[in-house]
């Protein structure tokens, strides 16, 4: 009767490499989904354009390679410093100027300057990928009996571990974090006791698009750097995040890596499905639990 | 009032005696193509406009419907009306699947949920055998209506594509002016005092989604008999996006933004086509002149203008509900009100 869906268990080494490759892109999911949450928890704006400044930090990673001669680790620092001070322009120049508004304002403004972003960049780069080398210290891999894990992988998978968790402490256990905590609950009230709430909002939107820059300058050794990249990836990471529940940091981690595990699961098991299998997630994680894994129903 | 019905009804017959001489004047198949997208436009401001709902996923529904009636006339060999109802009819089940799971929550979650639902869909088009994944289905003979009609000849399209947008048209006006239509206008203005009345927000805000999702399928399917081709380009995210940009330029919840905002996109496109990626742009850059200026549209700055030329009292009935405040956590409005 099913024999249409050819379930098949595959040699291990497969499951493992397609394991691996779900785990890469749930790191990019995760890192993008916790750019997304701690946008959403100061503005309040879902912030369409993630995905153009994704690729934005990819595409600055090429150029300092290309125009500068500067290599992978001075892209890592300085690709996110750059897009991210891009993003604080963007804020204090067009969305400062829609927080009075209808939030859905917010997505259409930023789902037009995703439109812009990735309209110059497809113009001059067309909608080929640009490659981008893996840096010589991560070069090759080791064998570890079970499968062959190359070392960037390695150190992907590691870096943004790291990195979310660090966003995760600094929001959740500092001083500045409770300063960003209390004025996502009433901004008015922080403000009245001398705290910058302007000057936190354009930093939090430009801490938000950094992640998506440092993500982006990541992924360019893995795809290509190319003008479409971000917004393959941006409605996927819509899904994760309405399955993990938008309020939530520690959703928007969680969710990212699990749903890349998910994804790659089924590229072993159904390879048809694994490009939809997160959106069917989405929809029965809207039956049962409509305002998702970990956040508040509002 | 009475004033503005008599201007209204001025206006009606002035702007069906342009559509009838228009494909004399202007190129019949910018016109078909403008009136299709207008057609959509409108199905899609049912929803934004009127019960402030905003869908970024309807072109799941205009290209499902666009690939259903290009296969059954097509491979099936079924007549061009009933192959258009074909495709409506299977946007308006899949409108029914897509809208029960996306009532479920509200404002941007809406948003984001029909748009990755809506790429579901698309990477279904992308996958299943019947799409003829890129090339999309080609060659999709127009055929005759009822069997006599021969649908080949462009002017006699341009009158059966005129006649189907009409009356669609005609279903979105009868609705919003009826009692459903109040009520959904009510849900979007206060949606707990609506409950609180005893209306079932949830019913209503569903069956709006399925009229909107059926009538945006007729949409679909009539664009895939003008230019006898169902794409990949209908079911993508790009195109969701240019719906919400036509009634954001022609104004939302008005009745004609969509068909303004259509007219002028689409001439926009025929006009800047040579200039490649320029076009999305140009679009772009639309889409932020509008968040930040021009929220009301083209038609929502006439409309307030003439209801202020007509109706001199400062309190005027007509001028569009300024919903420019900050909405509560989940509760979306949108602007403008005819």
């Amino acid at each position: 009767m099913l024999d249409w869906i050819h379930l098949t268990v595959p040699p291990a080494p497969a499951m493992f490499a397609q394991l691996l490759v779900g785990l890469i892109n749930g790191a990019f999911y995760a890192m993008l989904s916790l750019g997304l949450a701690v946008i959403f928890g100061l503005l309040n704006i879902i912030n369409f354009a993630h995905g153009a400044q994704y690729m934005l930090g990819a595409f600055c990673a090429w150029f300092l390679l290309n125009a500068l001669g500067l290599g992978y680790w001075p892209a890592l620092i300085l690709a996110p410093i750059i897009v991210g001070a891009v993003g604080m322009a963007i804020e204090r120049l067009l969305l400062r100027h829609i927080y009075g508004l209808d939030h859905l304002y917010g997505l259409l403004l930023t789902f037009g300057l995703a439109l812009i972003i990735e309209g110059v960049f497809r113009q001059q780069f067309g909608s080929s990928g640009q490659p981008y080398a893996i840096p010589p210290e991560l070069q090759g891999g080791r064998n570890l009996g079970f499968m062959f894990l190359p070392n960037y992988r390695a150190w992907v998978i590691v870096a943004s571990a790291a990195v979310c968790l660090a966003t995760w402490f600094t929001i959740e256990r500092t001083r500045l974090g409770a300063y960003l905590r209390a004025a996502t609950e009433n901004p008015v009230l922080v403000q009245a006791f001398g705290i910058n709430v302007p000057r936190m909002i354009t930093l939090t939107y430009g801490a938000g698009v950094a992640l998506a820059a440092l993500a982006g300058v990541m992924a360019a050794p893995i795809y290509q750097v190319s003008p479409l990249m971000g917004s393959n990836i941006i409605i996927t990471v819509f899904a994760v995040v309405v399955i993990g529940g938008m309020g939530s940091i520690l959703g928007a981690i969680v969710g990212g890596f699990a749903l890349g595990l998910v994804e790659g699961l089924t590229k072993v098991f159904y390879p048809e499905a694994s490009s939809t299998v997160i959106f069917v997630v989405m929809a029965l994680v809207l039956l049962v639990k409509p305002a998702g894994f970990f956040g508040r129903a509002r | 009032m009475a004033e503005i019905g008599r201007w209204n009804r001025i206006l009606a017959a002035v702007l069906i005696g342009l559509a009838l001489v228009a494909p004399f004047m202007l190129y019949p198949v910018f016109v078909m193509e403008a009136l299709c997208f207008a057609l959509f436009a409108c199905a899609f401001n049912l929803l934004i406009g009127y019960v402030g709902l905003l869908s970024f996923g309807h072109a799941a529904f205009f290209g499902s419907a666009a690939y259903i009636t290009a296969h059954t006339v097509k491979v099936w060999g079924l007549p061009p009306e009933l192959g258009i109802l074909a495709g409506a009819a299977a946007a308006t089940f899949l409108g029914a699947g897509i809208g029960w799971l996306a009532i479920r929550r509200q404002g941007i979650y809406f948003a984001m949920i029909t748009l990755a639902l809506a790429q579901m869909v698309y990477f279904v088009a992308l996958q299943a055998r019947f799409t003829g994944g890129e090339d999309g289905i080609q060659a999709v003979p127009r055929g005759k209506l009822i069997g006599v009609v021969d649908l080949g000849d462009t002017l006699t399209m341009y009158y059966f594509v005129l006649a189907v947008f009409l009356i669609g048209f005609a279903v979105i006006v009868r609705t919003v002016h009826s009692p459903f239509g109040q009520v959904i206008k009510a849900i979007r203005e206060n949606e707990p005092r609506a409950v609180s009345l005893g209306y079932d927000a949830d019913r209503y805000k569903l069956l709006a989604f399925i009229l909107s999702a059926g009538l945006s399928g007729l949409a679909g399917s009539l664009k895939s008999l003008v230019f006898q081709l169902a794409s990949l380009t209908d079911v993508q995210w790009t195109m969701s996006g240019e719906v919400v940009l036509m009634t954001l330029v022609g104004g939302l919840g008005t009745i004609l933004g969509p068909v303004v905002g259509a007219f002028f996109l689409t001439a926009m496109q025929h006009y800047l086509a040579q200039l490649g990626s320029w076009v999305t742009v140009v679009q772009g850059i639309i889409f932020v002149f509008c968040v930040l200026v021009f929220r009301r549209g083209i038609v929502g700055v006439i409309a307030s203008y003439a209801a202020d030329r007509l109706n001199p009292p400062a309190i005027s009935p007509e001028a569009p509900a300024v919903t420019d405040k900050p909405a509560e956590a989940g509760t979306a409005t949108a602007p403008g009100a005819p």
